[in-house]
Order: structure tokens, then sequence, then C-alpha cells
């Protein structure tokens, strides 16, 4: 019977169509809500997870996330240094600073200043210049999605060699490189850490973390417990600060809520649009269930093909909806506004669940109307 | 001559507490094999009703039917539906052929939904639809071949598995005179093995020749039988 339940299937071209659409459209939408929403929120930890060489991140106790710094007084690199345990500690800058072009052109931008001797901190991925460019008088160096926003409409490139001012000091662009996409939108720029601090204004301490690398055979959280117990500063390995951040955007903004909406209308709607669609063709073939139960087909039969069909379409349309929304990130990777976000295999296997479970429970309800339609429902014209 | 179908005090009821509607009332009455037997009556006399019994789509609100010395008012659905399949051929008023199912596998369905694949059942079907004149268009769907082309695959879907009844609802009806006649001819080939007895519900008077004996209702009553010279004078057929 499975043959006559394709044959049935496929009959009505039209149906057969629509229903594998209405399924595609369905995990295309839930697929690329998700996929955005988690890569909107993995910005938030950007900037923690691209600092690789480092181990633990240390901070003010009151620090929440990445984007807010509670900068430490200068002495709190010794002591780091001094706990059994780090193999070495380097410090990082982090704060905002007015950026101008030689054109008058005022950009806020996101300032990082990394370690003077070790660069640790700065991004190790080069569009243009190199690592040891940073050590160049005046040094700054911009991520390439930074450079088109300040300089729109020019090759990044050109960026390089040009001169301009950060908190009224001389600059020159020296390099490009390709950091993550952070969450905020200002553009990234890296300076020498002795830099940073002397651009930025004056105040009472300029630390905003210790970044440790863990000696041999010390895990990072114990390095982290007992730096906390022997300095009693925050520290937290480097996949707890990026959740620490990223779970205070979950926690503290509206994202989720928004998101989380935008993620529930999608299932709603492909639900809606799948169940009814699947609804709808097995009710407009009820006569022909009903035909096939008169002459000796059996309910488990009639359930078996209802579930053929069910499986097919849904593995066509979940197929085609997961193709497309990898065909979309694909495309536009290379957009600022969507970049770094891709289609997760933890998404992928998510969004199939639900899609199975929307097909299931319309499976079942039209099981329901097959099951209860009576065979002498031929007889009535 | 054998029994085919013996009923016993036939009774059906619709509707709910309040408004139950009596539409048999104590039918008693057998088929015999070989034969063809006609139902007739006015619309809304409970012919079709009856048909849905005897062929045990339908569970009577009261009595006993018998088919080929089987009661199949006591069976169990299950064991109802696989009797249907084995034993039973069905005609209906509308074909109801599966539209996307070719005319040889239409008429292969008792045999596929019985186990058998749909290329073999096809195959099997088509032998069938030769002996009915429909070899030519054994490939062709539903909507390529006229009224009385469908209704003729829906007779070798009826017969394919060589089933003991055929039960035709108004088969006739959606067919023109000369769609109607060819149909008739086959059934009445049909109906003259020995081993079968076909059924036909009908209140087209131009086919009540072919019966070997009518069945007249009224009012979910037998109103006359011409095996017992009870047929009203107007059913008389010549």
């Amino acid at each position: 019977m499975w043959q006559v339940a394709l044959k049935m299937l496929t009959g009505d071209r039209a149906k057969y169509i629509a229903l594998i659409f209405g399924i595609a459209f369905a995990t295309l939408l839930m697929s690329q809500q998700v996929s955005i929403f988690i890569g909107l929120m993995s910005r938030t930890a950007s900037q923690v997870l691209d600092v690789r060489e480092a181990d633990v991140w240390v901070m003010d106790p009151r620090v929440r996330y990445i984007d807010e710094v509670e900068a430490l007084p200068d002495e709190a690199l010794g002591r780091v240094r001094s706990i059994d345990g780090v193999a070495w500690a380097v410090p990082l800058f982090k704060g905002l600073a007015m950026f101008r072009t030689t054109d008058g052109l005022v950009n806020q931008v996101s300032l990082v200043g990394v370690d003077d001797e070790t660069l640790v901190g700065a991004p190790r991925v080069w569009l243009a210049g190199g690592l040891e460019s940073l050590r160049e008088p005046d040094a700054i160096l911009f991520d390439a999605q930074g450079a088109d926003f300040i300089w729109p409409g020019q090759d990044p490139l050109a960026a390089i060699g040009k001169e301009a001012e950060i908190n009224d000091s001389r600059v020159v662009v020296r390099g490009l490189v390709d950091a993550s996409a952070p969450f905020i939108t200002f553009p990234i720029a890296y300076m020498r850490y002795s830099q940073a601090i002397t651009v930025t204004p004056p105040t009472r301490n300029k630390l905003s973390f210790v970044l440790v690398r863990a000696r041999d055979g010390v895990t990072a959280e114990a390095l982290a417990s007992r730096i906390e117990a022997e300095t009693g500063l925050q520290a937290l390995t480097r996949d707890d600060f990026a959740w620490r951040s990223i779970l205070y955007y979950l926690t503290r903004t509206g994202i989720p809520v928004n998101f989380g909406i935008t993620i529930a209308l999608a299932v709603i709607v492909g639900a809606a649009i799948t169940a009814q669609t699947f609804y709808l063709f097995v009710i407009e073939n009820l006569k022909q269930f009903g035909a096939l139960k008169a002459i000796g087909a059996t309910n488990r039969q009639i359930a078996g093909m209802v579930l053929l069909q069910a499986a097919v379409v849904g593995a066509l349309g979940f197929c085609l909806g997961i193709g497309t929304c990898a065909v979309f990130f694909s495309f536009t990777q290379d957009v600022p506004a969507l970049e770094g976000f891709i289609l997760r295999w933890q998404v992928l296997v998510g969004v199939g669940v639900v899609v199975g479970l929307i097909i299931a429970i319309a499976s079942l309800g039209s099981l329901l109307k097959v099951f209860r339609v009576d065979p002498a429902i031929v007889f009535r014209g | 001559m054998a029994h085919a179908v013996q009923s016993h005090g036939i009774e059906m009821e619709f509707g709910s507490n309040g408004t139950r509607t009596k539409v048999l009332h104590g039918i008693d009455f057998t088929l015999d094999m070989g034969r063809l037997t006609m139902l007739v009556g006015p619309s809304g006399c409970g012919k079709t009703t009856l048909l849905s019994i005897l062929s045990g789509t339908l569970r009577p609100t009261g009595g006993d039917v018998d088919v080929m010395g089987r009661r199949i008012t006591a069976m169990a659905d299950a064991e109802k539906v696989r009797f249907r399949r084995d034993r039973i051929g069905f005609i209906f008023q509308q074909y109801n052929l599966l539209p996307a199912l070719t005319a040889a596998e239409n008429a292969a369905m008792p045999l596929v939904a019985g186990g058998m694949s749909l290329g073999d059942g096809a195959g099997r079907a088509r032998a069938v639809l030769e002996t009915l004149g429909m070899g030519a268009h054994a490939d062709k769907l539903p909507r390529q071949l006229s009224g009385g082309q469908q209704q003729r695959v829906a007779i070798a879907r009826a017969i394919v598995h060589a089933p003991a009844l055929i039960v035709c609802d108004e088969p006739t009806a959606a067919l023109d005179a000369q769609s109607g006649r060819q149909v008739m001819d086959i059934l009445k080939q049909v109906s003259a093995d020995p081993g079968r007895a076909v059924l036909v519900v009908s209140h087209d008077n131009r086919i009540y020749h072919y019966a070997d004996r009518i069945i007249a209702m009224e009012d979910g009553r037998i109103a006359g039988d011409s095996a017992d010279d009870t047929l009203p004078e107007e059913l008389h057929v010549h």
C-alpha cells in the first residue's frame, strides 16, 4: 500500500508542492530566526572568545559582562602574577574613545589596549599588516567592518597608512584584522596598552582586565578559584566569562523576549501552515480512504499510508527549508549585520524535532478523522 | 440453489435519542448464487442503507446478516474488513477510483489491500480489464476515461479478486443510456457464475429487465418480490 500512498501524495502535484513548501517555509522561518538569535547572543561574548591565549580573565568583582568595565588598580596585575599556577598575566584595557578622521568625521570606537610586550589580546587573523605593526609609533588597528564603518564606500585596505586622531592624539592605521563581530556596533580599534591608557581620559584606575595563562598541569577552573581566594578579585575562565556575558544579555535585556516572540510566532505560523495543509490534504482524500476501507483496507494499512505521506513531505520540506537557511547564511556571511551567523547543527536538530512534532500532531489529527470515517460514506453519492 | 445472503429482521435507526428515525423495519430476505438481483424503490426508501448493511460496511441496530454462511453482523471490525476484502466486490455510483492510479492499478486495489504488490496486482487486473474490453485503457488515469469506462474499471476492481458477492450501488446512475447498457451487460455476464451473486441497487427502470429477480422496497420495508409474485404491477418487466 505504500506505493499507493506515494502515488496519492504525488498525484495531485499542486497540493504536493504546497505541502512541501509549507513545511519548508516553517523550517526556514524557525531555523533562520533561531540561528540569528544565537548568533546575536554569541556576539556578546565574541571579544572574550577571540582572546584564545588567556585561560582566565581577572576583573573587578562588580563586573557582570564584557562591556561593563570597572577598572582595577595597577598593582592588581602584580598580585595576580604572584599567584602560584600562573604562567603569565598581562593587562588589557577596554574602553570607548572618540576617533576623528582627517576629514573631520567623528566616530566612537571600542578601544582595546593589548599588552605592549606580548600583544596578547590582539586578533590573530590579519587582512593587512601584521602583529608587529602594533609596535610601530602611534599604531592603531581596526577590524575590517570597523574600517568600512569609518570610511564608508572605500576599500577597507585603503585605510592603511591613514592618519587620524583618537581623543585628540595622533594615530596611524597600521593594519586590518578579522575580529569576530561584537554585540555593540562601534568599530573595534586595537592599540598597545601603554598607548591606550595615555590617549584615554585620566582616571584613577585604567586596568580593565588581567589576562592569565595557567601553568601546565593547572586547570583554568582551579587557577580562577585560587586567584579569587588570594586576591579578592573576580576570576573567571574564558568560557565562564563568555557565558556570563551571554547570560547578562539574556536576563537583563528584552532581546530574548522579543526573539522568543518571533520564534514562537514562527513555530505557530509554521505549525499552522504545515498542520492545516496536511490535515486538509487528508480530509480531501477522505472519500478515497473511505473507498479503500470499504474495499478491505485495514485501519493499520491506512495509518501506514498517512504516516508515510507525512514522513515524505516532512522530510522533503525540512531538507528544503534547512537547505535554504544554510544557503541564506552562506550568501550573507560577508554582510556585516549578519557576519558570524551560522546554521548550527544543534539548531538543525532542534528544528527537525519541532517539525517532526508538528507533522506527527497533524498526522494524528488526520488519522483520527480517517479512522472514524464510515466506509459506507462511499454509498452516499 | 445456494444462498449467498440471508438476512433476518434487519432494523436500522439513525439519529440521537430525541430524533431517532427508523429507516429499516425488520427486513428478511435471501439472495441466491448465480443470479442478478435488483433492489429497487424510490429515493429514501432504504435501499442503500440495506446494501451497506448487507456488504458489512454498516452495522444494523437490529437483526442478523449471513453472507456465504458467515454471520457478518457478529464479526469484529477487523474480521469484517478482511471478509469484505476477500469475499465482496463493490461498485459505486461515483466509481470512487483513486485519481492518481491508472485503471489497472485501481482495479488491483483489493489485491493490493490483501498484500500483493501494486505491480503484480496491476498485472492481474490488466487481464480482467482485457475481458471487459478495457485493455487499451489499462494505463490511463481515471480523468482520461469516460464515465462508462470508469465504471468498467470499477467492475474490474469488483471482480479481480473473484468475490462471491458483488454489490452495486446505482451503477448506471451517472452514465448515459448506452454506457449504462454496456455496464449492465457486463454485470449480467458476471452474475452468470454459479459461485457468485450480484446485488444491484437502482431506481433506473431502463435496466430492470437485466434482473433475474427484483425486490421492491418502500418506506424501509420489502414492498414486493418477483420471486414470490408480489411485485407491484408497475415494476413488472416484460
